[in-house]
């Protein structure tokens, strides 16, 4: 870039050779909202119980399919950095809420396209950011104030589960809804505390497991491993399991510091064959005169103690992760032991029932602990025809996990199928009017762009968008009432009331803030500078 | 005004995208185009399969088995993975029917083609097709025959269910041999489908009819030199110990010595104490010693002058089973002799198949473990005929469990794709004409198996589809003859299982595949930076 001084000689600002390229101005903002808009077209057609999915194919060609946006965008491998904002406004919706990541950044796109038009008619971007703000404003005290209120307790969970029911319906599980919402209400619920408002996720264990199909996923009352025990001779179920979990290997000390140990004479050769074969004496002895009947180790065993093991009658399990242990512990109220000399009655933790099951022709097996002391921990074991349904069933009972302790932690709801932005963008109409200045037009944007979520729920529908969305809108306006939304599954109302479709009124919200703020974000760039061809 | 209205390229480079009708378009393709491939394999008269591995061209395998082709292709397509990941899962689960999945996947998915250029949305086909699978399932669940009660019966249809299985495999000529040889050893297991205690041992040489059931177990190792060829009434300790060098297990314990003779008294030490091992091991008052691992000369020698057989290196599976088979346990200490339970048999013997040296254990413990000798002039061959008995035993052993059958030979496909049919006229909409394609499809496999068998396949096929209607609901193609007939007197039968899971996994992947409207590759891994 070059500039004249007062005596007419150029100047180098920036060096505006090969190595650098730079948009600057109008130019920038659209390239910006260009991106931006392209990401969100990319995944209008995921939104709704009729979306689709995409499939990614990774670095590796290993295939996902999936229908969850924070996941597409995860996978895929953005380079453009105002793209990149928007993989992580939808994961900042995921991390806070876990369900509605596609529709923020619809929402997003949407809000940046109206502003394109903004622009042309000459506002300044920091105009639009504040009648941005404003209407977020508006907005989120109109959701408030119509928002609805939902009554259960752990006896009936009936209103839960529709909601689970909403989040699983875009999902390729949806076939299974019933099933699989009343599992993950129930998986919530047994982890929940009512009083405090309070879930404990990590608590919930999602085990995936091919075969079957996802209408035979099952929640059980306690916590599966997928491993076997050390010896194929140990007992295959063992009731009122006292269960020791150590952190120690089956294995003669290794200490830490360097240390050499020489051998110079048959008499030490027999000392030290004789400590060898009293550690594993002492290993074994141990936890059996602490009362435990089943050992739970994080690392392996050594043949000898292995078999030391069976004749005591203790049946173990070796290479048991991380966090598996940390979740039977508190499942069974175990304390983890890192040394056997200090593992005493008091640290054993108490499960009803321990067994190993196989599965299958194959020879695969899994440790199943059912009915620890502390109930409250339980896994959804998620099967399926293959891998990919799998994995996509646990990403889809995942989000149907976080409305359910969204919904625990504020009872507070608003109407899905479009029902909330239609109604949102109506009053925003309303309000626009009274307000003077230039703010007015964008409000008047944010509330198209509000339609545009509505929208693309139609067209995916298979419904004429635009005729559908302004049907619903006059009926909004003439009942007064904001419970009407798009019938996407042509059940032959419009009701969304009726329909049981609602959504968490915290999620709507967060959407709302995040996408905002985004918007307002990406506008204020007006400069964009990046090396090129360094790749 | 250069680059802002361009199209923004938003994913890294190398990253490339398909969309909308170019992501179906390659889905259907790379899908249609696997199907095709293995379709014809299907059926009694399909064709089989070289498969040559990239790293050794020597080495090549001859199968018609579904999952092992599919398993060993390269693919990169995504939608053609996602067949291949059904077909996997079908082996694992059932073990049979792993063609027959794929290629109905493939036929839904040609249908689908066929309705998207009829601009009908892919979620409209997907109810259809649920709804045309549920009645299917109900029809499937309806026409299958429970034989749980009669013993007898069972074994009978157990039998006959087999022959179906290995009619479609290189067993074809001895069928009614290896249906036998199958049969007889799931019966064996009484109802466990542990397939772990049938052990399969291939053997080059004589012809594939040779094969038989060797009662008790068969061990593919020799006994130690100069021991008794034959022990009765053995007692056997199954170990896992180190019988070579026995090193102390002390972490940075090393031996130094400053003079040769301090040398041979450790060396000296060392024998002394596997030798005691020996003994501790000699005194359970055992006379048969297995290992899993190494047996050094040393031991071998006193386990021979103590009278006790030892075989060594028996490998992991081996001795699971042994101890499974013989009833002991397997040991690693031998400090409690009065603690550990020991394997007994009451003959151990050597014994000779073809030119090899085997040993056998008969009278074990446990009845249901039996070893099945497979003969076969070639390796390939005995490979295809293991994965087929394997195929067979795996689907018997789940049909013990859940004895129900439906008949082959295309009946049952027929009977759904009618059901379906029925239902459809009563359906409204586009979900009917959905419907009606999934009905299609299901016919297609009786005519691919017929096709498969050069005959005229849409003339049989039609004429089968008449006798159904005409009420004659157990005709079936006979592909031997070329003629429509009735199945139940052919006793060509098949296990719901099977059907079930094709019917179910088919229709999921088909779901799953029609649900994407995007594909997108992150661009493939650099290679060889380092």
């Amino acid at each position: 870039m070059l500039r004249y001084d007062s005596s007419g000689k150029p100047f180098i600002i920036i060096r505006d050779q090969d190595q650098k390229e730079r948009l600057t101005g109008s130019e920038a903002r659209k390239a910006n909202i260009l991106a931006a808009m392209t990401v969100a077209n990319l995944m209008k057609t995921s939104i709704g119980p009729l979306g689709m999915d995409k499939i990614l194919v990774d670095q590796d060609g290993e295939v996902t399919a999936t229908n969850d946006g924070a996941t597409i965008l995860k996978n895929m491998q953005v380079e453009n950095p105002i793209a990149k904002l928007l993989v992580e406004l939808s994961q900042g919706q995921d991390d806070e809420i876990g369900d509605g990541t596609t529709s923020v950044v619809v929402f997003a796109g949407a809000l940046l396209e109206e502003s394109l038009s903004l622009l042309e008619k000459g506002i300044h971007p920091s105009k639009i950011s504040e009648g941005y703000e404003k209407a977020c404003d508006i907005a989120v005290q109109h959701l408030i104030s119509i928002c609805d209120k939902i009554e259960f307790d752990k006896e009936d969970c009936s209103s839960l589960i529709k909601a689970a029911k909403t989040s699983l319906g875009s999902k390729i599980v949806n076939q299974y809804t019933d099933k699989i919402a009343k599992i993950s209400v129930e998986a919530v619920l047994a982890v929940a505390d009512l009083e405090r408002k309070d879930v404990r996720f990590d608590l919930i264990k999602l085990e995936g497991k091919t075969g079957g199909t996802l209408g035979q996923t099952e929640l059980i009352d306690g916590i599966i491993i997928p491993k076997n025990f050390s010896h194929p001779q140990m007992p295959k179920q063992i009731k009122n399991a006292k269960i020791a979990i150590l952190t120690c290997p089956f294995e003669p000390p290794k200490p830490k510091t360097g240390h050499k140990l020489d051998i110079d004479s048959v008499k030490k050769y027999k000392e030290l064959l004789e400590i060898e074969q009293n550690y594993f004496k002492k290993m074994t002895d141990l936890v059996k005169k602490s009362g435990a009947t089943v050992v739970l180790c994080q690392w392996g065993f050594d043949d000898e103690a292995n078999h030391l093991l069976l004749q005591k009658e203790l049946p173990a399990v070796r290479w048991v992760s991380g966090t598996d242990i940390e979740l039977i512990a508190i499942a069974t109220g175990a304390r983890i032991v890192p040394r056997f000399s200090e593992l005493t009655p008091k640290k054993l933790g108490k499960a009803g029932m321990v067994t190993e099951k196989s599965l299958g022709t194959t020879d695969e097996k899994m440790i199943v602990i059912e009915k620890c002391s502390n109930t409250k921990t339980v896994t959804i074991l998620v099967k399926g025809g293959n891998k990919m349904v799998v994995e996509e069933g646990k990403r889809s009972i995942h989000d149907a996990l976080c409305v359910t302790r969204n919904l625990i932690k504020d009872n507070r709801i608003v109407y899905g199928g479009g029902a909330v932005e239609i109604s949102c963008s109506v009053a925003l109409n309303k309000a626009s009017k009274e307000i003077k200045g230039i703010e007015q037009y964008s409000i008047r944007a944010f509330s198209q762009a509000l339609l545009s979520v509505p929208i693309a729920l139609a067209s995916n529908s298979g419904l004429n968008s635009l005729e559908a969305v302004s049907e619903i809108q006059l009926k909004q306006m003439k009942e007064e009432k904001p419970f009407f939304g798009i019938d996407c599954l042509s059940k032959g109302t419009s009701n969304m009331k009726e329909q049981n479709v609602f959504d968490t009124l915290r999620g709507k919200i967060q959407q709302f803030l995040l996408a905002t703020q985004m918007a307002k974000m990406i506008l204020k760039i007006d400069d964009i500078i990046r090396p090129t061809g360094q790749y | 005004m250069s680059e802002a209205y361009q199209p923004a390229r938003i994913l890294n480079q190398g990253s490339t995208q398909e969309k909308a009708e170019g992501a179906r378009l390659s889905n259907f393709v790379g899908a249609i185009a696997l199907s095709d491939l293995i379709s014809t394999t299907l059926g009694p008269k399909g064709m089989d399969k070289i498969l040559q591995s990239p790293s050794n061209l020597l080495d090549s395998t001859i199968t018609n088995d579904g999952a092992t082709i599919l398993s060993s292709i390269q693919i990169s397509n995504p939608a053609a993975k996602i067949l291949i990941e059904i077909s996997k899962v079908q082996d694992d689960e059932i073990g049979d029917g792993t063609t027959s999945v794929v290629v109905l996947a493939g036929e839904l998915l040609k249908e689908a083609e066929k309705l998207i250029h009829k601009r009908i949305h892919p979620q409209t086909i997907i109810k259809g097709f649920r709804l045309a699978k549920n009645i299917a399932l109900k029809k499937l669940k309806e026409i299958a025959q429970d034989h749980s009660e009669n013993e007898e019966d069972l074994k009978k249809y157990l039998k006959k269910i087999a022959m179906t299985i290995f009619s479609t495999k290189i067993l074809t000529p001895y069928k009614s041999i290896f249906a036998d040889l199958a049969v007889e050893s799931i019966l064996r297991l009484k109802g466990s489908t542990n397939l772990e205690s049938i052990q399969i041992l291939k053997k080059t040489g004589g012809l594939l009819k040779e094969s038989y059931i060797e009662e008790g177990f068969v061990l593919d190792k020799k006994l130690g030199v100069g021991q008794p060829k034959r022990i009765e009434n053995a007692k056997i300790l199954v170990a896992n110990t180190s019988m070579d060098y026995d090193k102390i297990k002390i972490f940075g314990s090393r031996v130094v010595v400053n003079s040769s003779s301090k040398l041979a008294e450790i060396e000296e030490e060392e024998k002394k104490k596997m030798l005691r091992k020996c003994q501790k091991i000699v005194d359970h008052g055992i006379n048969v010693f297995i290992n899993r691992q190494l047996i050094y000369n040393l031991p071998e020698q006193f386990f021979t002058d103590h009278g006790v057989v030892s075989i060594e290196h028996a490998d992991f599976a081996g001795i699971e089973r042994l101890s499974l088979v013989t009833g002991g346990e397997i040991v690693s200490t031998f400090d409690h002799p009065e603690l550990v339970t020991l394997g007994t048999a009451k003959v151990i013997e050597e014994i000779m198949i073809g030119e090899d040296k085997l040993i056998r254990f008969s009278g074990c413990k446990e009845p249901s473990a039996c070893t099945i000798i497979l003969r076969g002039s070639s390796k390939q061959i005995l490979d295809e005929a293991e994965r087929s008995l394997h195929d067979g035993l795996a689907v018997l052993s789940q049909m013990v469990k859940n004895p129900k059958t439906v008949l082959g030979a295309g009946c049952t496909e027929i009977i759904m794709a009618q059901a379906i049919e029925e239902a459809a006229k009563e359906t409204s909409g586009k979900i009917q004409i959905a419907m009606e394609a999934f009905a299609r499809a299901l016919t297609r496999i009786p005519i691919i198996i017929a096709n498969n068998a050069g005959y005229d396949a849409e003339q049989l096929v039609s004429e089968l589809k008449t006798s159904h209607y005409k009420g004659n609901t157990t005709f079936g193609v006979d592909v031997m003859n070329g003629k429509v007939c009735d199945v139940q007197e052919l006793g060509i039968i098949e296990s719901f299982l099977v059907k079930k899971g094709m019917l179910l996994k088919a229709s999921e992947a088909t779901e799953m595949i029609l649900r994407v409207d995007h594909i997108m590759y992150s661009a493939p891994r650099q290679r060889g930076m380092n």
